[in-house]
């Protein structure tokens, strides 16, 4: 049995594309062609050129000392904080943004939450000369006023989702609506392994690259491709897809994924998909969302604008129902005390998203010689106001 | 026969109309869908309300969410509609997005259906092929009709294929856009409207998005079965609240 997608775009029991018939020819036009483009070397070369030239990989595979002897356990931190722009999400937008050229796209919407995935999506715009539009929930917009900054300074028009709830989830039906109205020139850049096929896939290959690293620098520092476990947090589910992607059917690597418990999974304010979701459909994919019983998609709540998602992407809904994954959730307050911790003693300060899955080893013990590799999906800059209003600094 | 298909028989053009259910008011459901009969509508589409309504513009969805708000569930739907068949003789359709009705079950969904008189649904985000592999049989158990989407960008061998599965109506969305965000028809789209009309399908096409007045009506009905009306409806029950919906009708079709 395999954990990545099968042709029709399922994870075991979830994925596929619920979309409306509207939706079907954009859908249909990049599914039938997302896997040549790809595979194309001409597409391959210019995307990993760059990765390099541009993002700046490879990133760098660290060995966390202090953090690691604090914890004792090995722990190798994988510093996608480092990308151009602050965090993993670029990776997919380069990757995106070439796949759009392929298929004669001259307009590009994207939604966002807290606004990294706006910034990486307005950055490859900029690069391409290529129109923008960023749809953002008219709260989020208020909260994360600096990145709103950024996309307009990249020439961006960022667009406020004032229906629903006017968070996440509204900002990508909003960008659902405007695909829906622009069917021929319009390239829709989803920010993470959620949507409809063969969104989750695709997103999945091109973070890909962060697991094709850790193996060739896992060989080169320990002699050894695999590490014994390795964590990711997960909103959507991006960040982890691609560190996970390489070791998926690999079962002598440990697969687990953090979420936020926000104030608790039983406070009613709380992102913890797994625990709190129910198998249904969100975006266009049958995966695990929270909502209630009458199937109505509820609001979740975390510190972190990047996991504040109802949802999980259809692969880890998979690596959840089957047990590939162990699933464990962290409450706001355990998350910001980690990234506290990072900073203190590595000199790294992390996105809070990140931070979630820093905290783990407060409870979830490991043994002295196991190697623990831990995405770290970004850098804090734009959460500085939140740790600053949170540890009165 | 079905409600639907003899509906379809008629010698006329058929003028439909949906509404959120729970809209303005949650006990409003029924007495809107009596006074719309009354007013010679030829079938109602009743909108289940769902929290995010991928195909639908800003009206549809404030009424959904003001719907949902004041307490609207799939079961109030039920109780509602219960009885229904004794007052009112249209045929009726639900418009609902999948999620609430796969939480409900779509059995148990469709034999409520069923049993309480509703001839059909509209479920936008469930694609053809999902429900001709996994739901077709349920649907048929219970004589319920699924009506698929067809828009100007379905090809022709896709129109074809949801033609062979449909038995009723083929909805034809009429522009490439959300509900609720088009004023008249271009030329694109009439020519569109005749393209499809020459392919002789087995079943007939009812046009709908971006349907507001008689103007529109008569264009989209030139070569089709008839018309269905949703926002402009809904911004109607916005003003008026469930009153004076014979004026609205004659905007529509004078008498
Ligand atoms: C740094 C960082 N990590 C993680 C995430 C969560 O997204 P995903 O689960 O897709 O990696 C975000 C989203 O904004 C982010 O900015």
């Amino acid at each position: 049995m395999s954990y990545q997608a099968n042709e029709k775009g399922y994870y075991g029991d979830f994925g596929g594309a619920f979309i409306p018939e509207m939706l079907y020819p954009n859908v249909e036009e990049l599914r039938s062609q997302y896997l040549d483009i790809m595979k194309e070397e001409s597409f391959q070369k210019e995307f990993k050129a760059l990765l390099r030239d541009y993002v700046g990989r490879p990133t760098p595979l660290y060995y966390a000392e202090r953090f690691s002897k604090k914890y004792g356990t090995k722990i190798y931190l994988k510093r996608e904080d480092l990308c151009h722009t602050g965090a993993h999400k670029v990776n997919n937008t380069v990757g995106q943004i070439l796949m759009a050229k392929r298929l004669g796209k001259d307009r590009i919407i994207a939604e966002t939450g807290a606004g990294q995935h706006g910034v990486a999506t307005a950055t490859v715009c900029a690069l391409m000369g290529i129109e923008c539009i960023v749809y953002m929930g008219e709260i989020d917009i208020e909260r994360q006023a600096p990145n709103v900054a950024r996309m307009k300074m990249l020439g961006a028009t960022v667009v406020p989702a004032k229906s629903g709830s006017r968070t996440l989830k509204d900002a990508t039906n909003e960008a659902i609506r405007d695909w829906i109205n622009n069917p021929l020139d319009t390239h829709y850049i989803i920010g993470s392994v959620v949507g409809p096929h063969p969104y989750p896939d695709m997103v999945a290959r091109f973070q890909a690259i962060i697991s094709e690293e850790i193996k060739i620098q896992l060989k080169e520092k320990e002699n050894r491709e695999n590490p014994d476990y390795v964590v990711a947090c997960v909103g959507g589910g991006s960040n982890a897809a691609g560190a996970y992607f390489h070791y998926l059917d690999n079962p002598d690597v440990g697969i687990i994924a953090v979420e936020a418990a926000g104030k608790g999974i039983q406070s009613g304010e709380s992102a913890a998909t797994s625990a709190l979701g129910k198998e249904g459909i969100i975006h266009g994919s049958k995966t695990l969302l929270m909502q209630t019983d009458d199937g109505q998609i509820t609001e979740p709540y975390s510190i972190s604008a990047g996991l504040d998602y109802p949802g999980v992407g259809p692969m880890h809904a998979n690596l959840f129902r089957s047990g590939r994954g162990e699933f464990i959730s962290i409450t706001d307050k355990a998350a910001m005390d980690a990234g506290l911790e990072l900073a203190k003693l590595e000199g790294i300060i992390p996105a809070i998203e990140t931070s979630h899955a820093l905290a783990i080893f407060e409870d979830r013990k490991f043994k002295k010689d196991d190697i623990v590799v831990i995405n770290l999906s970004g850098r804090g800059d734009k959460d500085l106001s939140t740790y600053i209003d949170y540890f009165g600094l | 026969m079905n409600r639907i298909n003899k509906k379809l028989q008629e010698d006329h053009k058929l003028l439909s109309i949906y509404f959120t259910a729970g809209y303005p008011e949650t006990d409003d459901t029924v007495s809107i869908i009596q006074e719309l009969e009354r007013n010679g509508i030829d079938f109602i589409e009743i909108g289940l309300p769902f929290s995010d309504p991928l195909a639908d513009g800003p009206t549809i969805q404030e009424s959904s969410t003001k719907a949902l708000k004041s307490g609207m569930t799939t079961n109030k739907l039920f109780e509602q509609l219960s009885g229904i068949r004794q007052s009112v003789k249209i045929p009726l359709i639900i418009m609902g997005y999948f999620n609430p009705i796969l939480q409900y079950g779509v059995e148990k969904f469709c034999k409520k259906c069923g049993e309480t008189g509703i001839d059909g649904l509209i479920i936008p985000d469930l694609p053809v092929d999902v429900y001709n592999e996994e739901y077709r049989s349920i649907f048929e158990e219970n004589g319920i009709q699924n009506i698929f989407l067809i828009t100007p960008q379905t090809s022709e061998e896709r129109i074809r294929f949801i033609d062979s599965v449909s038995d009723g109506f083929i909805y034809m969305v009429s522009t490439a856009s959300v509900t609720g965000s088009t004023s008249g028809f271009s030329p694109e789209t009439r020519k569109y409207f005749q393209r499809i009309s020459e392919m002789k399908l087995q079943n007939p096409q009812v046009v709908g998005f971006g349907i507001s007045d008689e103007e529109t009506f008569n264009q989209a009905t030139e070569f089709s079965k008839g018309a269905i009306i949703g926002s402009a409806f809904i911004k109607h029950l916005n003003h008026n609240g469930k009153n004076k919906i014979s004026d609205f009708v004659k905007t529509i079709r004078p008498v």
